[in-house]
């Protein structure tokens, strides 16, 4: 075989794998979860079906008729997870939350609107995004995105870097930016009562609803699911199975999410 | 070669205890933090990055800046550096380590910071940011060393150094190209979200950089006999001046955007840092004095840096410089990571102030990249002045 040859064969051969490895490897540098082409144009609107993806739609009448059942959610998750309670805003920690309509719409800018929506309280918990910007911010993925759409943390991998939660463009993240297991001056600890199914946290790692993971992997419903069942207020399940029942709300109710235009694609739908 | 930074002058000892006596306090500081948590500092909930990620923000520019010296001499065989340039590597070295270390102190497990080489994560910017820094550090160590001991040995520097060199120019733009990235791919952070953050990071990193190496020289010049030499110092003068222009040019299309387009979230930061922000029934605007100072010391010092070269005066050049370099440090090192936070994604306005011992830390860290400078720089300015006497 004479030498041009050979470097044909060669340069031929590089080229070769370089056009099968190039694709993938810049499919995993933009993690293509939620495969752009497929999107419509603007990349707005919904993306294929692929396996599981849970959401939660949060019927907001149902909370404005039963004040209490809000604050009933919070307690759930919260006593479950161990979220602590540091009783200020600067080390807060909240996996769900109730805020004001202008807080949780603040793109919703109407000149008039019905005076129940004027500082309406409104539940609201991670997105669970199907494009989830903090995945793709976190440098050791401690943060990830399940296949049924959830969006997890790794409590024991992260490194406290916080990039996640300049990534999230839904507040949804909180820091334990001191000892979630401590105590206050009083003697009063942090988390009230340790339920011990599930982990408490350590100071500097960045935790998040979860939607429950640990529940639905023993076939339970998320815990503020549970609470509001009765009233219908939340209603959680598989979008991608057409005979659920929040896919049958999601057909028959018109609903919102929280500032959709960002190409976050969150799991989350409001009535309101 | 190291040898030479173990003698010294009174001054020069009196000096290193200084810097000493500044790092002990900070680490004491930081073992407070290490015990606490982050909690410790002024960051909360709203606002998760304080003057840790600023000044690393900030300081990756003062490395980048070294290219602006590096590239006349080594790709164009701009002679004029020949003096300077060694100064302009060994400070990328100061300032990468300063980098790290504040990335270090901003981590809430700082243990697990090898996490990130254990689960290389392509995807997120952090990563590469991790890379293009570490790779930095290395090519100026590398070069700076070989070429520096090769002057002491007083033989031309190997060959097999050149490519190092050359490709430490790039690197120099990669480093504050990914570290702008890290900012200008979050959606639903208006401030950050814009294409010429990038563009202009290396603008100001070409002026601040530069100028804080130009006081320098200034200091060496009064205190020891090592002088840049009249050519070199123009042609800097020239380089900070223009890369000071261009990042105001920069900055003026970014009002454009904001102001023009009317969009809420981009004008919303750009009201808080330099107008004030109204929320509510309340003003916030306790950015606006130090956001307002910096461009009218960013635009006096481009003119007086003109000035002083006309008329040839040292002491308004270095006045010039010091103009520069606090304006884009409050510019970078201030403005941009806060403002960056306000008002938040639920459009809260959260004020962040740093704590004592935050303060105490972020001291600690500077005084650090001063003591690796003035140990570098006592090095190569001793082996060039015994070289060249």
């Amino acid at each position: 075989m004479d030498s041009k040859r050979r470097d044909f064969l060669k340069i031929a051969g590089l080229t070769a794998i370089a056009g099968i490895a190039a694709p993938s490897a810049f499919g995993t540098l933009l993690k293509g979860e939620a495969n752009a082409s497929s999107a419509p144009a603007g990349g707005h609107g919904p993306v294929a079906p692929t396996g599981k993806r849970y959401g939660m739609v949060i019927d907001v009448r149902k909370f404005t008729e039963n004040p209490e059942l809000a604050n009933q959610c919070i307690s759930a998750c919260h006593t479950i997870h161990n979220v602590p309670d540091f009783g200020n805003k600067k080390d807060e920690i909240k996996w769900i939350w109730v805020d004001s309509y202008e807080h949780v719409f603040p793109e919703n800018t109407q000149y008039k609107r019905p005076d129940a929506l004027k500082g309406m309280p409104i539940l609201t918990l991670c997105n669970h995004c199907d494009n989830p910007p903090c995945v793709r911010a976190c440098p050791t993925k401690a943060t990830y995105k399940k296949k049924d759409g959830i969006v997890g943390m790794d409590y024991h991998r992260c490194i406290g870097c916080r990039f996640c939660m300049a990534a999230c463009p839904y507040g949804a993240r909180s820091f334990n930016w001191r000892d979630p297991r401590g105590k206050d001056a009083n003697g009063r600890p942090f988390i009230k009562e340790i339920n011990q199914k599930y982990p408490t946290r350590m100071r500097g790692v960045v935790e998040k609803c979860n939607f429950c993971t640990e529940r639905l992997a023993i076939g339970q419903l998320p815990a503020c699911v549970e609470v509001a069942t009765p009233t219908k207020a939340l209603v959680f399940g598989d979008m991608n199975d057409p005979n659920s029942e929040i896919s049958q709300v999601l057909k028959t109710s018109f609903t919102i999410q929280r500032n959709p235009a960002i190409g976050t694609h969150p799991s989350l739908f409001y009535i309101i | 070669m190291i040898e030479k930074a173990l003698k010294g002058s009174t001054g020069y000892w009196v000096w290193m205890l200084f810097l000493l006596s500044i790092m002990g306090v900070g680490g004491l500081c930081y073992v407070q933090q290490f015990n606490y948590g982050l909690g410790i500092t002024g960051m909360s909930r709203d606002v998760t990055w304080g003057v840790y990620i600023s000044q690393f923000t900030f300081l990756v520019g003062v490395a980048a800046g070294g290219l602006m010296l590096v590239l006349p001499y080594y790709l164009h065989n701009y002679k004029a550096f020949g003096r300077i340039v060694i100064l302009g590597e060994f400070m990328a070295i100061a300032a990468i380590a300063m980098c790290l270390m504040f990335i270090i102190a901003d981590l809430g497990q700082p243990m697990r910071a090898l996490n990130v080489l254990l689960h290389p994560t392509p995807n997120s910017m952090l990563f590469w940011d991790m890379i293009v820094l570490n790779g930095y550090l290395f090519l100026n160590v590398l070069c700076g060393w070989v070429v520096l001991q090769s002057e002491y040995k007083g033989i031309k520097y190997p060959k097999w150094v050149k490519p190092f060199i050359y490709l430490s120019i790039p690197w120099a733009v990669s480093i504050h190209t990914v570290t702008a990235f890290l900012y200008c791919g979050l959606p639903g952070r208006h401030f950050w979200l814009t294409a010429i953050l990038a563009p202009r990071f290396l603008a100001s990193a070409f002026a601040a950089g530069p100028a804080l190496l130009m006081i320098i020289a200034m200091i060496l010049k009064r205190t020891t006999r090592f002088d840049v030499g009249r050519e070199a110092q123009d042609k800097l003068v020239t380089i900070i001046g223009y890369a000071a222009m261009l990042n105001f040019f920069f900055l003026g299309c970014e009002f454009f955007v904001a102001y023009y387009s009317q969009i809420p979230g981009h004008m919303h930061t750009l009201d808080y840092l330099f107008w004030g922000l109204g929320h509510g029934d309340q003003v916030f605007n306790n950015l606006v004095p130090f956001m307002r100072a910096s461009v009218i010391m960013g635009l006096a010092g481009i003119g007086l840096i003109f000035v002083s070269r006309a008329k040839q005066c040292d002491g308004l050049l270095v006045l010039s410089c010091l103009l520069i370099f606090i304006a884009f440090w409050i510019d970078k090192g201030l403005g941009l990571v806060l403002g960056g936070f306000v008002p938040s994604p639920m459009d809260y306005v959260t004020e962040y102030y740093p704590s004592a011992q935050e303060i105490g830390v972020t001291a600690a860290v500077w005084a650090t990249g001063a003591f690796i400078l003035s140990i570098l720089y006592k090095v190569a300015i001793s082996v060039k002045l015994e070289k060249e006497v």
